[in-house]
């Protein structure tokens, strides 16, 4: 199926999930990242479970700490 | 109160735009704009908004300059050495532009003063490096229906969003807590170009600038990356639902500020 990442198309196997996409990404700090699915916050405990849907929009979103 | 010649030429760049005018520019000469932070966020705003004739800027910092701080705090030279950022920051920002008053605050941001330090202020910048004060900040413009510029920069990337009162998600919304201490790397252990906090920094002190003079659409549900190394900037909605938002939400369950462990660069 395919979906878009941060913007980019994608083609990934059906009924992947969240938690495996973050994986497949090679996500920096992958516990502490935001995660939204078609603009809707996935919420943070239930990455394993939430599975992405053909033609979903998926973006991560990083913390960033450093200013000074 | 109407602008005297000197004036009206300082500031003709803006006074020509159509989204400015004289009446923008009165705005600005009214407006207070408080910036937490003088380092590499901070500096460049701060010139920017001293430059552009924002009446009144608070600038907040407890640290003095260090040689470290100026591969990228260009409001800082290298004779200011060991003075507060603060007071090196002021004598800049008055020397670019006479219009503008500066106050300083000589202390770092904590639950005990963030409430009365922003009270004032028309808008907020966050110009922190550590989770603990961009939370701070965050909770402490809720609480006090205070719009704010958030901002982040690490390595070869940046990034920010702006918080309007009633207008979308704020900070908490996307990062519901602060990461554990070390968890995420801070500019000192990882580094930041200098450049960075001059691209990010100037763009809060932009949406200072548009939300006082009411120009165009500011990143309210919005949080804009970039990212020098692909040369690649991206505008990622942000869910618009903030009803289960613990500090903005429907129902808050933070009513308090918090003062989270600091983990700071300690660099700066």
């Amino acid at each position: 199926m395919n979906i878009t990442v941060a913007g980019v198309k994608k083609e990934v196997e059906d009924g992947i999930t969240v938690a495996k996409l973050i994986e497949l990404e090679n996500v920096e700090t992958p516990e502490y990242v935001t995660v939204t699915v078609n603009d809707e916050f996935v919420e943070s405990g239930s990455f394993a479970e939430t599975v992405i849907k053909d033609g979903d929009s998926v973006e991560f979103l990083y913390f960033m700490g450093g200013g000074r | 109160m109407a602008f005297t010649n000197e004036q009206l030429e300082r500031y003709s760049r803006h006074i020509i735009l159509k989204e400015v005018g004289a009446k923008g520019q009165k705005k600005l000469a009214n407006a207070k704009v408080l910036i937490i932070g003088a380092g590499g966020l901070g500096a460049p705003a701060a010139l920017y908004l001293a430059a552009a004739g924002v009446g009144t800027i608070g600038i907040a910092d407890a640290d003095e300059v260090d040689l470290s701080n100026l591969q990228r705090q260009v409001i800082h030279a290298t004779a200011d050495i060991g003075k507060p950022k603060v007071q090196s920051a002021k004598e800049t920002m008055e020397a670019i532009n006479p219009d503008v008053t500066v106050n300083t605050y000589h202390t770092f941001v904590t639950s005990e003063n963030v409430l009365d330090l922003i009270k004032d202020y028309d808008f907020i910048l966050d110009g922190t490096d550590n989770f603990p004060a961009k939370f701070l900040i965050n909770d402490a413009c809720v609480m006090a229906k205070k719009p704010f510029s958030h901002a982040g920069i690490i390595r070869f990337k940046g990034q920010l969003m702006t918080y309007v009162p009633g207008q979308g998600p704020c900070y908490r919304c996307v990062f519901k807590n602060p990461p554990p201490k070390d968890a995420v790397p801070t500019c000192k252990q990882a580094g930041v170009i200098g450049a960075m906090g001059g691209v990010i920094g100037s763009l809060q002190a932009m949406e200072a600038v548009k939300y006082i003079v009411g120009a165009g659409d500011l990143l309210t549900g919005y949080l804009l990356t970039f990212d020098a190394l692909k040369m690649e900037w991206r505008k990622v909605k942000l869910p618009s639902d903030t009803h289960n938002c613990a500090v903005c939400g429907d129902h808050p369950t933070i009513t308090e500020l918090i003062d989270y462990e600091q983990a700071e660069c300690t660099d700066h």
